[in-house]
């Protein structure tokens, strides 16, 4: 059963950034051929590959973690509505309000709502997808609101005027010799003898935000795990950008995609094994704030909780796509991933790039959207591998392959030549007759062991770069038969 | 054993020797070989494109040409991957629940080479010869989706006068992937190119693997680059022996550079 | 229709008449440790240390003039005046001369070089403090604002691995789980100590 035919709204066009404006081999055509960015990327991905692999493999119970984690999302999924009523039910009795939102329109006229009605004409933000997901920021400026991305990746493409294209490190295709070029551009009062050593770079992004954080009166927040059963909301961070903003503003408004809710405290004793190793490497992230509704006398006094939808119950329809709801948004996924590597983020156009964004992004604004992402893979299965909570990302994408042949109207090319294969490939008198036309290419190698390079379209995708073999004079199944007599 | 040989569509079509190099090994080993001929194709360019329906044909036709063998070897990891992981799942999509159970329990007898040869056989050293420098690819879908681990390295260890080399970052993609490698032209070609460096890093005169479709690929690109390592499927390479160097099954590669 | 009945009942439509029953959920991760309590203390030193934070031990009677030691090796020369402390910490954990928070704007607190609070459990493995906005931690911004932290952490509060340490804390409490000083990975994906949060940590092990 899929979302669409049981008329569940996908995530709305003309909002957001979910939809590239270019298919996947366009763009990642641009991607491949900047030797910088594959520098930039093949360095990041290799080291944050290594770090994740040694801090998983020091773990003697990971499996039974994963396996823990990927049976809690699942439980919560299947009774989602009652986990969400529970979390707004808590929230509410310790002093938040619970907003919710059917899309990203919804949710961004929320927000703006909330932050004029503190008076505030700028806000301070902690790195949120869902955020990112629905345009906010956008959306913010639109109204007048200046919103202040504090992450440092974050704020090395705002302040570049770049598109984030990793989920956790969204300037992870930027080298340092590039930030510091930024920070010396754009930055107001920067040191100019700021050299490119990481540490001197956070440094200016500490005295940059500083007088930020202290004269903020307003912060947005994403929210990493909400817990149903207490109404407590967690974000995993590493700066302490995320505590500044949780905790000194007067408003914090969170926003939430409905598929972060889990039931249970005890939850996170999972969640906050599997994250941070498989995010970013580490035993543990430096900073982990929780918290629940409004505490007197310790941060914000005012706090609201956004829950959107914006195409997750779509993707909840579709039991063969659902477990991409899943994601803890660790990364893994990408920093494996071969194809992610070497075409970068940005040929995603989607703020959910690499493995879970092939899924994830189509999932969510339906597939015709962005159908050249489920086949912006190899199926290598590297991601599947790595994913803490077991998400199957390779069954998903070939379940959107399908969704998306399925889907179309008019019969392509395509079609008509795997539907004539299929008709061949079942009928084994068919099949030889077949086996024989493709043996006649070997006509055109003229004696020599590889067909020529140059040949028409679709071969020609294939022969730019690699050779063909020339097809034998009589197939195996054809000589075995003469030979043995069958 | 009688042993039922799935030479896969694009072995039979493409690379029959490697066919016939299975069957060789296997003979040679003391088994019967039978080759069903109404086979043709294990399903999964379809499934893997999109045509799950146009799938289920092909699934019906697979499941009567190996009614009733007893074990099925096939010299593909990945068409042995989606014998065992997708052949039921799209004919009970599609309603065929009799054809499922029928793929299910046909999927339980089938094996990938290296397999069969360690876990069913119980042989590593095959009395293979093949003097030749050689590094190993380990193809994604041996590699995850069937966890043949390093069973192919301890039958090539065995060989006798084979120079194993380490493949360095042996576990990346080579890019294939099917349909992919025309779909993501640039893409799949950039993989290859990291894939093609690590093999030329080793110095091998041979990168050998389970699965003809990645051998295509990088024996593809390496024959463009007239660079003189060639692809070899492992059973060309088992079959090997000193005696038994025929044109057929023999130290040729399937592309020769 | 509201937007909150809407969502509601889009899960409803999505997840069918008949539900699937929920999975069960099997925890057969490790929820409780073998190693004795000394080699926990070592392995939590070790965790902290690798995340570029400072360990020193102590003794109960030791804890005041430790603390000061950690101030001096921190911030060198510095005024009594410049620390800040977690309005319940015990009399005898105090530098002399430092001051309690008085619950001054959050703000204020950046003016202060340092603070030294309690926590309430300390996790090995991870190399974890988790503070709970209690009066032995103190409110979040008293340990974010000042750019030295210094945790004092009594034997008894380290507990092996996470499972046993969010157990022993209240869920609804403003909690604050701390691994090593702040830290960025953003640039090229390796890690440097010290963004916004303190870029100094000195946790005093007492036992
Ligand atoms: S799909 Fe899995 S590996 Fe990828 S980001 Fe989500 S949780 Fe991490």
């Amino acid at each position: 059963m899929t979302g669409v035919f049981l008329g569940l709204p996908t995530a709305p066009r003309g909002v957001g950034h979910l939809r590239g404006d270019r298919s996947f081999p366009d763009a990642a055509r641009d991607s491949l051929r900047d030797g910088q960015l594959r520098a930039n990327l093949g360095h990041a991905t290799a080291t944050i590959r290594g770090k994740r692999a040694a801090v998983v493999g020091e773990v003697p119970d990971w499996a039974e973690l994963r396996e823990a984690g990927r049976a809690i999302k699942a439980a919560t999924m299947a009774r989602l509505d009652d986990h969400l009523v529970a979390l707004e039910e808590q929230v509410t009795a310790r002093g938040g309000t619970v907003h919710w939102a059917r899309d990203a329109n919804e949710a961004n006229e929320i927000v703006t709502r909330l932050v004029q009605a503190t008076g505030a004409d700028e806000v301070v933000k902690v790195k949120s997808m869902a955020t990112q997901e629905i345009g906010l920021n956008e959306a913010l400026e639109a109204a007048g609101i200046a919103a202040h991305e504090t992450d440092l990746a974050e704020l090395i493409v705002q302040l570049g005027e770049d598109k984030p294209s990793h989920i956790l490190v969204p300037a992870i295709h930027k080298n340092r010799a590039e930030i510091r070029e930024i920070f010396l551009r754009t930055m107001p009062g920067v040191d100019p003898g700021l050299t490119d050593e990481p540490r001197k770079l956070a440094m200016a992004a500490r005295a940059h935000l500083r007088e930020r954080f202290l004269r903020a009166r307003v912060a947005i927040s994403g929210v990493n795990f909400a817990v149903a059963e207490t109404g407590t909301l967690s974000v995993v961070e590493s700066e302490g950008n995320g505590r500044m903003c949780l905790t000194l503003p007067q408003t914090l408004i969170t926003v939430m995609g409905i598929e972060k809710v889990v039931p249970t405290f005890r939850d996170l004793e999972v969640f906050l094994q599997l994250l941070p190793r498989s995010s970013t490497g580490e035993r543990m992230n430096p900073y982990t704030s929780l918290w629940t509704g409004v505490t007197p006398g310790d941060g914000p006094q005012e706090f609201h909780l956004v829950l959107v939808d914006n195409g997750r119950t779509a993707v909840l329809a579709d039991d063969a796509g659902r477990s991409a709801l899943h994601c803890i948004r660790c990364s893994a996924c990408l920093n494996v991933c071969p194809v992610y590597e070497r075409a970068g983020g940005h040929a995603y156009g989607s703020v959910y790039p690499g493995p879970i964004g092939a899924v994830l992004s189509p999932q969510l604004t339906g597939v015709e959207d962005n159908a050249s992402l489920p086949y912006a893979s190899s199926l290598c299965g590297a991601c599947y591998d790595v994913c803490p909570v077991a998400i199957d990302i390779p069954s998903i994408l070939v379940h959107l392959r399908g969704e998306h042949v399925e889907a179309q109207s008019r019969t392509t090319p395509e079609a008509v030549a795997f539907r004539a294969l299929s008709t061949a490939m079942s009928n084994p008198r068919l099949w030889r007759l077949a086996q024989r036309a493709a043996g006649l290419g070997r006509f055109l190698a003229r004696g020599r062991p590889t067909l020529p390079a140059v040949l028409p379209p679709p071969a020609s995708k294939w022969t730019r770069t690699r050779d063909l073999p020339t097809p034998p004079k009589e197939t195996f199944t054809q000589a075995w038969a003469r030979e043995h007599g069958s | 054993m009688k042993v039922a040989l799935f030479a896969t569509c694009l072995v039979d079509t493409m690379v029959p020797q490697v066919a016939r190099a299975t069957a060789a090994l296997l003979e040679r080993l003391g088994h019967e070989v039978v080759v069903p001929p109404g086979q043709s194709c294990c399903g999964q360019m379809h499934v893997n494109t999109g045509y799950r329906r146009e799938a289920v044909p092909i699934v019906a036709n697979h499941v009567r040409a190996f009614a009733g063998a007893e074990a099925i070897v096939a010299p593909s990891g990945s068409c042995v991957a989606s014998i065992h992981h997708q052949q039921a799942a799209v004919a009970r999509r599609a309603g065929e629940h009799g054809l499922a159970d029928e793929a299910a329990a046909l999927a339980g007898r089938t094996y990938e080479l290296s397999q069969f040869l360690v876990d069913v056989l119980d042989v590593t050293d095959v009395g293979a010869y093949y003097p030749h420098r050689v590094t190993y690819h380990p193809t994604c879908h041996s590699l995850r989706l069937l966890r043949v681990g390093d069973r192919p390295l301890q039958l090539l260890r065995a060989v006798r006068g084979l120079d194993l080399v380490e493949l360095p970052a042996a576990d990346q993609c080579c890019g294939f992937g099917g349909t992919f490698a025309v779909k993501n032209a640039e893409t799949s070609t950039a993989m290859l190119t990291d894939k093609m460096a690590n093999v030329l890093s080793t110095h091998a005169e041979v990168c050998t693997a389970g699965d003809a479709s990645c051998l295509m690929h990088i024996g593809g690109g390496l024959s463009r680059l007239r660079s003189g390592t060639r692809t070899v499927h492992l059973a060309e390479i088992l079959a090997s022996t000193e005696e038994a160097v025929s044109p057929d099954q023999s130290t040729r590669p399937a592309v020769s550079a | 229709m509201s937007a909150r009945e809407e969502v509601l009942a889009r899960i409803r439509t999505a997840l069918g008449e008949d539900r699937a029953v929920v999975p069960e959920i099997v925890r057969d991760y490790r929820t409780t440790d073998e190693r004795t309590h000394a080699q926990l203390l070592d392995v939590l030193t070790d965790r902290l240390e690798d995340y570029k934070a400072t360990v020193l031990r102590c003794s109960p009677s030791e804890v005041a003039p430790t603390v000061r030691a950690a101030l001096g090796t921190a911030m060198g020369e510095h005024s009594p005046a410049d620390v800040v402390l977690a309005p319940g910490l015990p009399a005898d954990w105090r530098p002399d001369g430092s001051v309690e928070d008085d619950g001054r704007p959050a703000v204020a607190l950046a003016d202060y070089a340092a603070t030294v609070t309690g926590v309430s459990v300390a996790i090995a493995e991870t190399g974890t403090l988790v503070l709970d906005g209690s009066p032995l931690c103190g409110r979040r911004a008293l340990s974010l604002l000042p750019d030295c932290l210094v945790c004092v952490v009594e034997a008894d509060q380290v507990v092996g691995g996470v499972p046993e340490g969010l157990a022993r804390v209240d869920p609804t409490a403003p909690l604050t789980m701390i691994s090593g000083p702040s830290a960025t990975s953003d640039i090229e994906l390796q890690r440097v100590e010290g963004v916004h949060g303190p870029r100094t940590l000195i946790v005093v092990l007492v036992h």
